[in-house]
C-alpha cells in the first residue's frame, strides 16, 4: 500500500470486470442448460413414413394410425358426404384452406389426393385434443345443421367431412393434412409426398 | 430435565444457533390478534397438506416409474402390490384436492377481510405465487399416472403455450421434448413435480410467513393491532400465537382430518372429482377421451379458455384471470379493511364474483354446449368486472364507522339460546297415541313457523348485504 491510500477505483474496476465476465459465463451456460429440454436426437430420427393398405377400408369408415406420435385419420368418404362439402363453404371460417396447413396438392374442395380417401392429422388446431368422428346427420347434441364431420370434445370445436373448421370455433384453422402419396391404387405413404 | 448435562447441552446449542430467538420471534411472542375466526385455520391446514403432499410424495417416488411405457403400471403396482400403498397415493391424491380447497378458502378469506391491502401486499404477492406453483405441481403430478386425462390434459395444456404469436410453436416444443406428449415429457414432469417446483414451493411458504410476521396478522375487524401498544409495547389486543393459536389450530387440525379421512377411505375418487375415471385407462395417443374436463380446481379458468372463441384471447383470458388476482391489492384502494365495515357495494360485487367462480367451476366440467358456452361467457364478464372494475365501483361505496379496537366474537355459548329459540319457532310439539295406547309427544316441523323463519333469514342475508 502506498501513502496516498487505498486506490478505490481500481477496486471498482476489478468488481465491474469481474461482474461483467460472470454474467457472460452463466449467459453461456444457459444454452445447453436450456438446450437439453429441446427435442432430442432420438426424438427427431422417430419420424419415419407409415405405409397403409387401403383394400378393405369400407366406405365410411375412419382408421386410426399413428405417424411422429400422432393419430393420423384415413377415412372412405361416401358420395353423400362429399356432396354435404359445397354448400357449407359459407359457414366455414377457412373454406378454401388459405391459412391451413396442408400439401399443395391437397388443397382443393375436398382437401385430399383422392375425392373419396380423406387423410389428415387427427389433432384439433385448437389445442390438440383429437376430434372424434360424427359422421350421422342431426344427431341432438350437436343440432339439426349437423351435416357429419368431426366434433372436438374438448372445448366444441367442429369441423366439415374435409376437416374444415366452422366459424367462430376456438380452433384457429382446418385439420391438417399430413404429406402423403400413393404407390398404387389402395397404398398410401403418410410422412412421405416426393 | 433440569439435570446439569442437559441443561449444558441446551447451552451448547443456544450458544451455536438462535433456536429460542426463533421460537419467540415467530410462536411464543408473535402476538396475533385475539379474535382470530373460523376463517383463519386454512393457512395452518395448508402448511399441513403440504407437509402431507412431501410426505407421501416422496414414498410414492420409492416405487414409481418415471418411463411411459412402465408408469401406469407401475401406478396400479402401488395400488395393489406395494404394502399399504393405496393409502399413500390416496392420501398424496386426495391432499392435492385438499390442498386446494384450503388455499381456495384462505384466499377467499384475505377478500373477505381485507388482508391483502397495505401493508400486506407483499404477503399476497408470495400467497399468489405460492398458488401459481401449486397449480405446475398439480398439472405437472397429474401426468404422472400416465392415464388418459393424464395423457390428454397435458396435450391441451402444454398446446396452449403454442398460441402464443411467433415463439409459441418452438415453446411449446421445447416443454414437451418431443412432437407429441411423449416418454420425454413424463420424463421431465417428474423431475419438476418432485424436485424442481416442491423447492421453489417452500422457498415460497418461508417467505410469506417471514413477510406476515415483519407486518403482523390481519383480523376480520381489519384494524392494525399494532397501533394500541401497552406499555410493555405489546399489542393490547394481541395474543402470543403459541400457546393460544397452536391449540386452536390443533382443533382445526382435527376437524379437518376427519373430513380428509372420509374421503380417503370412502370415497377417495369423489365419484371423479378428485381422480377421475378415464385416468383409469393408460394413455392412447390416438384417442381423446369423449368428455376430457381438468380437475375440479381448475375447471373456473378451463371455462374462461373454452368461452373466448379464439385460440390467443382464450388463453390470455385464462391467463389473466390468474394474474389478475396479484393486482388486487391496487385495484381495491379502499382503506377499510374488512366487509365488517364495508358497503354494500364491495358486499354485493363479492356475492356475484362467487357466484362466478362456481358457475365457471361447474360450467368447466360439463360438455361445451352452445348454451352452457354463453353461460360461461356471462360468468367470464362477472369475472373479470370484480376486479376491474373495482376502481370504479368501490368510489361510491359508503363505510361504516371502524372501531379502534377489536371486537369481539359472540361463542357458542352466546349463541346457544338464538338456536333453542330458532329450533322451537320452527317445530310443534305433537301429542301422537300409539296403537299400544302409549301416548307420544313429538316434535314436528311447524309449517307456518318455518315460513316466517326463512323470511326472516332471507331478511337477514339481504340486510347483511347493505
Amino acid at each position: 500500500m502506498n501513502n496516498s491510500g487505498v486506490d478505490k477505483t481500481r477496486r471498482q474496476f476489478l468488481t465491474n470486470a469481474l461482474t461483467v465476465v460472470g454474467a457472460v459465463g452463466t449467459g453461456f451456460v444457459t444454452v445447453p442448460f436450456l438446450s437439453q429440454m429441446q427435442p432430442s436426437v432420438k426424438a427427431k430420427a422417430s419420424g419415419a413414413p407409415v405405409q397403409v393398405n387401403l383394400s378393405r377400408l369400407e366406405p365410411g369408415q375412419l382408421i386410426r394410425v399413428e405417424w411422429r406420435g400422432k393419430p393420423v385419420w384415413i377415412l372412405n368418404r361416401t358420395e353423400a358426404a362429399l356432396s354435404t362439402l359445397a354448400p357449407l363453404e359459407s359457414e366455414l371460417s377457412d373454406p378454401n384452406s388459405a391459412e391451413s396447413l396442408q400439401p399443395a396438392a391437397a388443397q382443393n374442395s375436398t382437401r385430399s389426393l383422392k375425392p373419396e380417401i380423406f387423410v389428415a392429422i387427427g389433432l384439433c388446431t385448437h389445442l390438440g385434443c383429437s376430434p372424434t368422428y360424427r359422421p350421422e346427420i342431426a344427431p341432438t347434441d350437436l343440432g339439426k345443421d349437423w351435416q357429419g364431420g368431426f366434433f372436438c370434445p374438448c372445448h366444441g370445436s367442429k369441423f366439415d367431412i374435409a376437416g374444415r373448421v366452422y366459424s367462430s370455433m376456438p380452433a384457429p384453422t382446418n385439420l391438417e393434412i399430413p404429406p402423403y402419396r400413393y404407390i398404387d391404387d389402395n397404398t398410401i405413404v403418410i410422412g412421405d409426398n416426393a | 430435565m433440569n439435570s446439569p448435562r442437559f441443561n449444558n447441552f441446551v447451552n451448547w446449542i443456544l450458544a451455536r444457533f438462535p433456536l429460542t430467538k426463533v421460537w419467540n420471534e415467530h410462536l411464543a411472542e408473535y402476538y396475533a390478534p385475539k379474535n382470530f375466526n373460523f376463517w383463519y385455520f386454512f393457512g395452518s391446514l395448508a402448511l399441513l397438506v403440504l407437509v402431507n403432499q412431501f410426505a407421501t410424495g416422496i414414498m410414492l417416488t420409492i416405487n414409481y416409474k418415471p418411463d411411459s411405457a412402465l408408469a401406469f403400471d407401475s401406478v396400479e403396482y402401488i395400488m395393489r402390490d406395494v404394502d399399504w400403498g393405496w393409502l399413500i397415493r390416496y392420501m398424496h391424491s386426495t391432499g392435492a384436492s385438499a390442498f386446494f380447497i384450503v388455499v381456495y378458502l384462505h384466499m377467499f378469506r384475505g377478500l373477505l377481510y381485507g388482508s391483502f391491502k397495505k401493508p400486506r401486499e407483499l404477503v399476497w404477492i408470495f400467497g399468489m405465487l405460492i398458488y401459481v406453483c401449486l397449480m405446475a405441481e398439480a398439472f405437472m403430478g397429474y401426468l404422472l399416472p400416465w392415464g388418459q386425462m393424464s395423457y390428454w390434459g397435458a396435450q391441451v395444456i402444454i398446446s396452449l403455450f403454442s398460441a402464443i404469436p411467433i415463439v409459441g410453436e418452438d415453446l411449446s416444443l421445447w416443454i414437451r421434448g418431443d412432437y407429441v406428449v411423449a416418454d420425454a415429457t413424463l420424463n421431465r414432469f417428474f423431475a419438476f413435480h418432485v424436485a424442481a417446483i416442491p423447492l421453489v414451493l417452500v422457498l415460497l411458504v418461508f417467505l410469506h410467513i417471514v413477510a406476515l410476521h415483519q407486518v403482523g396478522s390481519n383480523n376480520p375487524d381489519g384494524i392494525e393491532i399494532k397501533e394500541n401498544k401497552g406499555p410493555d409495547g405489546i399489542p393490547v389486543d394481541g395474543i402470543p400465537f403459541h400457546p393460544y393459536y397452536t391449540v386452536k389450530d390443533i382443533v382445526g387440525i382435527c376437524v379437518f382430518i376427519f373430513f380428509f379421512s372420509v374421503v380417503l377411505f370412502y370415497m377417495p375418487e369423489l365419484e371423479g372429482y378428485f381422480l377421475e375415471h378415464a385416468n383409469f385407462i393408460p394413455a392412447d395417443p390416438l384417442q381423446t377421451p369423449e368428455h376430457i374436463a381438468p380437475l375440479w380446481y381448475f375447471t373456473p379458468f378451463y371455462a374462461i379458455l373454452r368461452a373466448v372463441p379464439d385460440k390467443f384471447a382464450g388463453v390470455l383470458a385464462m391467463g389473466g384471470a390468474i394474474f389478475v388476482l396479484f393486482l388486487l391489492p391496487w385495484l381495491d384502494t379502499v382503506k377499510v379493511k374488512s366487509i365488517r365495515y364495508r358497503g354494500g357495494i364491495y358486499k354485493k360485487a363479492l356475492f356475484l364474483f362467487v357466484i362466478s367462480f362456481f358457475g365457471l367451476g361447474y360450467l368447466g366440467m360439463q360438455a361445451p354446449t352452445p348454451s352452457a358456452t354463453i353461460a360461461a361467457r356471462l360468468l367470464t364478464v362477472v369475472y373479470f368486472s370484480f376486479f376491474l372494475l373495482m376502481p370504479i365501483y368501490t368510489r361510491w361505496e359508503k363505510f361504516k364507522t371502524v372501531p379502534k379496537r377489536l371486537t369481539s366474537n359472540s361463542s357458542i355459548g352466546d349463541r346457544l339460546p338464538l338456536i333453542k329459540q330458532a329450533i322451537s319457532d320452527i317445530t310443534q310439539d305433537t301429542v301422537v297415541t300409539t296403537k299400544s295406547g302409549k301416548t307420544l309427544h313429538l316434535k314436528t316441523p311447524n309449517p307456518s313457523g318455518l315460513r316466517s323463519a326463512s323470511v326472516d333469514l332471507a331478511k337477514k342475508m339481504k340486510d347483511s348485504l347493505d
